[in-house]
Parts: C-alpha cells; sequence; structure tokens
C-alpha cells in the first residue's frame, strides 16, 4: 500500500452512450480521491430514437474519446507520467459502444507503460461510492438500477468476489421509467421526467401491481414488464373511455410500485443476509423518492444507507476509476493485452484476467 | 523517421514499424498482419507491442503513426483508429490518415506501375468498397460503396486494367478484372501512401472514419396498442 500511496488511476467508461473519463488519486489511508469526472453524452442524438441506438453511441465515443481524457488530466492537472494504472469497463454493455473505450485504455496503458485493468462495469458503480463516502467498513449491499441493470449485489470488499443475490427477469427499472414516460408523451430518458412530473401526483391514487411479491416468488429478483403493461392498459383504458389521463397520478403511482418493490427486497435482503449497509447506485439512484423511501427504510431496519450524488450514479468514468484504484491498492493482477470487450460479462467477474 | 502504421479497415488487423526516408522511401522493419475479422480489438495493441518490440525500439521512439481511415466494416475500423489516436496523444507525436484503398494501391504501383487500377475491399451485406487509380496511381474516383454489379456497370466508362484488395478476389467473376495482390493494406503502404504528410511534418488531417454509410435506426412509430379491444 505504501508504494501506492499517490497513484494516480485514470479510468474510461463506453458501455452506453456516455464517454466518461475520470482520474481519481490513492491516498496513504486507503481513501480514493475525485481529481477528475468528465463525461460527454450523445443522448440528444438519441433522443429522437427514443432510445440508445448502438452504432450512434460507438460514433460519438470515437469523436469524444481523446479530447474527453485530454479534458479529464487538465482538471485533474496530471501528466502523463503521473498516471499508474488505466482501467476501462470491459463489459457488460454494449459491444460496439464497450470496444471504443477497451481499444482506448489498451492504448493509454501501452504508451504510458503502466498496467491495464478490464472491470466490471457494474462494480464500477458499486465502488464509486468509496469516493463520496470513503471506505467500506465491511461486506454491504449494493442495489445498482440503471437503464441497462437492476441487480441486488452482495459485496464483502471492493476488490473481491460479488455474489448476486437477485436481478430483474425481465425490463432493468430505468428501462422501465423510459418506456412508461413513453406512454405518458414525456421525453426521452424519461425517469427524471416521471421523477419531477410525480411530485404533483398522489402515489395511492392507482394500485398498480408489485412485480414478484407474491410467497412463492423468488424474493431478490424484480420484474418491471408487468408493471410498464398494467400502466399502458390503464392510460388506454381511460383513454378510450374519453378520459384526460392524470399524468402526474399516473406516474407518481407508477414509480411508488418501482420504488415499493425495490426498497422492500433490498431491505429483507439486508436483514436476511445480516449486513447492515447498502450502497444505492445506477442512473435510477437519482430517483427523489427512492432516495426518500430507502431512507425511511433502512432507518427502521439500522442499516446505514450509502448513495453518491447523481452524477456520480450515472455512467461516469470515475467510478471506473475508483475501481481500478482498488483493484491496485489490493495487489490484483493487471488484465492482459488481449482483452475483450465482454457484452455479456458476469456480474461475478470483477476484472478480467 | 519511425513511423507505426496501422489499419483494421479489412478483415486484416495490420500493424508495422516502417522507417521512412525521402530517397529510399517506406522500409519495414517488423510487421504483423493477422487476417481475422471478429478479433480486431483483442490482436491490434498486442500486435503493436510484439512489431515495437521485435524491432528492438520502444513506442517513445516513434516519431509519427499513420492509421488507415477507411472505409471498412464500422466496428473493426473503430478499434484502429481510437488505437492510432489514443496512441497519439499519450506518446504526443501526429497521426496520419490514409485513406485504405491507398494503402493497397501504393503497394501495387510500388511494384508494378504504369496501369490503372481498381482497390475493392469487402463491405459485407454483399456490398463492396472501391477506389479508382489512373496510370500514374493517383485515386481519381471513390472511395464508395456499393453492390459489385452496379460497379462493374459503372467500370463500362472508364479505363481499368487491373484490381487489387480481397474484395477483388471476391468477386473476381462479376468485376472481371485480372487480380493483382496484395489482399490487404501494408504497413509500408500505408507509410508510403502518407509519405509526404509525413516526412514534411505537416499537420495532420482530422483522423475520421470514412463510414460511407449511415449508421441503421428507426425512429419509432406510433405507440403499440397493449389491450385486446
Ligand atoms: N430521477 C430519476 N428517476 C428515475 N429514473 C431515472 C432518474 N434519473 C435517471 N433515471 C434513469 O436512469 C437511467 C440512466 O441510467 P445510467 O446513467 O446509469 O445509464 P445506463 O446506460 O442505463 O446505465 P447502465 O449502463 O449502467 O445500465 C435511465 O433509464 C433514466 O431514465
Amino acid at each position: 500500500m505504501s508504494a501506492l500511496a499517490g497513484a494516480v488511476v485514470l479510468g474510461i467508461e463506453t458501455s452506453c452512450d456516455e464517454t466518461g473519463v475520470g482520474v481519481v488519486r490513492l491516498r496513504a489511508d486507503g481513501h480514493v480521491e475525485l481529481l477528475a469526472d468528465e463525461v460527454a453524452s450523445s443522448v440528444d442524438e438519441h433522443a429522437r430514437f427514443g432510445g440508445v441506438v448502438p452504432e450512434v453511441a460507438s460514433r460519438a465515443h470515437l469523436e469524444a474519446m481523446v479530447p474527453t481524457v485530454r479534458r479529464a488530466m487538465e482538471v485533474a492537472g496530471v501528466r502523463p507520467s503521473d498516471v499508474d494504472a488505466v482501467a476501462v469497463t470491459a463489459g457488460p454493455g454494449l459491444a460496439g459502444a464497450l470496444l471504443v473505450g477497451v481499444a482506448a485504455a489498451k492504448a493509454y496503458a501501452t504508451a504510458w507503460g503502466v498496467p491495464l485493468y478490464g472491470v466490471n462495469h457494474l462494480s464500477a458503480h458499486v465502488a464509486v461510492d468509496t469516493l463520496e463516502h470513503g471506505p467500506l467498513p465491511g461486506p454491504a449491499l449494493a442495489l445498482l438500477v440503471s437503464g441497462g441493470h437492476s441487480s441486488l449485489l452482495e459485496v464483502a470488499d471492493l476488490a473481491g468476489p460479488v455474489n448476486q443475490l437477485g436481478a430483474t427477469i425481465d425490463d432493468a427499472a430505468g428501462e422501465a421509467f423510459d418506456k412508461v414516460a413513453r406512454l405518458l408523451g414525456l421525453p426521452f430518458p424519461g425517469g427524471p421526467h416521471i421523477d419531477r412530473v410525480a411530485r404533483e401526483g398522489d402515489p395511492d391514487a392507482i394500485a398498480f401491481p408489485r412485480g414478484l411479491t407474491g410467497p412463492h416468488d423468488p424474493a431478490y429478483d424484480f420484474s418491471f414488464s408487468g408493471l410498464k403493461t398494467a400502466v399502458a392498459r390503464w392510460v388506454e383504458a381511460a383513454e378510450r373511455a374519453g378520459r384526460s389521463v392524470p399524468v402526474a397520478d399516473v406516474a407518481a403511482s407508477f414509480q411508488e410500485a418501482v420504488v415499493d418493490v425495490l426498497t422492500a427486497k433490498t431491505v429483507r435482503a439486508a436483514r436476511e443476509r445480516g449486513v447492515d449497509h447498502l450502497i444505492i447506485g445506477g442512473g435510477v439512484a437519482a430517483n427523489s423518492r427512492l432516495r426518500w423511501m430507502a431512507e425511511q427504510r433502512c432507518a427502521d431496519a439500522g442499516i446505514t444507507l450509502r448513495v453518491p450524488r447523481p452524477k456520480l450514479c450515472t455512467d461516469n468514468g470515475a467510478m471506473v476509476a475508483a475501481l481500478g484504484a482498488h483493484l491496485l491498492a489490493a495487489g490484483v493482477e493487471q488484465s492482459s493485452w488481449d482483452i475483450p470487450a465482454d457484452p455479456g460479462l458476469h456480474v461475478s467477474e470483477i476484472v478480467m484476467p | 523517421m519511425l513511423v507505426l502504421a496501422i489499419d483494421t479497415a479489412t478483415p486484416a488487423v495490420t500493424t508495422g514499424l516502417v522507417q521512412l526516408d525521402a530517397a529510399a522511401g517506406p522500409r519495414t522493419l517488423a510487421s504483423r498482419v493477422t487476417v481475422n475479422a471478429r478479433a480486431h480489438g483483442e490482436l491490434l495493441t498486442p500486435q503493436v507491442r510484439e512489431v515495437v518490440a521485435e524491432a528492438g525500439a520502444a513506442l517513445g521512439d516513434v516519431d509519427a503513426l499513420v492509421c488507415g481511415a477507411g472505409p471498412g466494416p464500422f466496428t473493426g475500423l473503430r478499434v484502429g483508429l481510437v488505437t492510432a489516436a489514443a496512441l497519439g496523444h499519450a506518446l504526443d507525436r501526429p497521426v496520419y490518415p490514409v485513406a485504405t484503398p491507398d494503402a493497397i494501391a501504393y503497394d501495387v504501383f510500388r511494384d508494378a506501375p504504369g496501369q490503372e487500377l481498381l482497390v475493392v475491399t469487402d463491405a459485407r451485406r454483399r456490398e463492396v468498397y472501391w477506389a479508382r487509380y489512373d496510370e500514374t496511381g493517383a485515386r481519381v474516383d471513390g472511395p464508395n460503396v456499393e453492390r459489385p454489379a452496379e460497379l462493374a456497370d459503372r467500370l463500362a466508362g472508364a479505363v481499368v486494367r487491373r484490381a487489387a484488395g480481397q474484395g477483388a478476389e471476391l468477386y473476381a467473376d462479376v468485376l472481371g478484372l485480372p487480380v493483382t495482390a496484395p489482399g490487404f493494406p501494408s504497413p509500408a503502404g500505408l507509410v508510403g501512401a502518407a509519405a509526404d504528410a509525413v516526412l514534411s511534418r505537416a499537420t495532420p488531417a482530422p483522423l475520421t472514419p470514412l463510414y460511407l454509410r449511415r449508421p441503421d435506426a428507426v425512429e419509432p412509430g406510433a405507440r403499440k396498442r397493449v389491450s385486446q379491444s
């Protein structure tokens, strides 16, 4: 550790539509300090398609890569010779998009003569919390909820193995937000719009179904596709009956159903596993209702809740750099130079060999 | 000058370390050309490391980079371009783009000058990327993407005596032209095609990929109903 104190790690993230480059520094006390977090997003180019178009995202990554690395290094005030390792999201994500980041990371690490870490995107979403709240005191649960993922993970330490307790069996939570937003005529990506509109609505106005909460359902898995269909049916029925759709009430009731299930299952898992720290990450962690309900339920259950600020919850390079710093500190062996981008990288594989 | 050459616009992953002198032209010190259309991302950086080591050099010794800018299948093409761009940034060296068919043409004209040439590479989806060169080796048409049969029609009005590139072999029966080597761009061909810019230390042109096709994407239509009615 002492030899590594002050080590600087550059992280690259291109798994979806965000070109993220972060720079962090490992301190002697084990804290990882954020030096830069630059993000170039192609989200506006995808908006008219109602979802991310892989080829459009990949093209944008290529254009943005070097300028974003330049910016991040400027902001961090580091020179090339200061960088001690390069970490990159190797998966899961969009194949062509991931590949741009992986190729760039290999080139930077090779040119600078430093180790390369090809890391798991989900683990990076968990590790990012240490930039804001310091080292993990012990085992923790992590609820990752984004446009592409909804997973409940048990993490003993950040550089060690991850145990997936549950995951969505159909749509991701963010995907459900985006689809319901579209149904309600709100712009893409819809999560923030639902969040905003729902503040004016009644979360108990409509009793939407809570997926996979029956006595025989898997305790820690999620399902949001049935909920999305229920909302669509409700809206269509209202339209057919010639009633105007109460957008705020529908948004609030839908959001309540998602947030209720996410928090109930997570708190139950924490209790059953005897874990008393919970991290929530991913784009949906920005949701104000989710934050509020998680706070209530964690307080009641004696669980310490850690939710990074929204900028760190959405895809970014700082989270990748943070995970890289933990791997470096733990003495984990670097990835080989011929690693692929793996769109289906399993959550149990934190770093590619 | 010591030049690192990279191209991933064809099924080949081309890398090489090339010595470039104004009088002698490009001379290859070490090269790796692996034909594997599905592993550009895996192969490229290891090959770069290998050619540099084999030449007994270090990456820091490289004076400039040359990179094939396509046209080529998108995912592979980007691997070479982003690698070259990142290496150029990290090493603080200029990166010169060349159109990939120009690199193939350079090799053809170096070995056998004086005859008009068509360079054809595989664009998948039963199409080809092509570029046409006059008897001096100057590009006079393309690069473009088309069906082989359409290209053959277009050639009716032009003087072309030979074809090179793997696409020329694949569609030799449609194009009806004698096929000469090489099938893929070589390190020396890449550096040769960019020699003037590299030797004059000109400010490189932007490293822009030659996609020639728009992304496949459709705007969504009206909302699908979920209720039966
Ligand atoms: N306030 C919010 N409430 C609900 N959902 C939100 C909110 N803010 C963002 N989201 C949702 O988060 C998702 C974006 O998450 P993120 O930035 O992590 O990107 P992603 O590409 O989905 O990530 P990943 O690659 O990790 O799956 C979108 O689906 C968006 O609607």
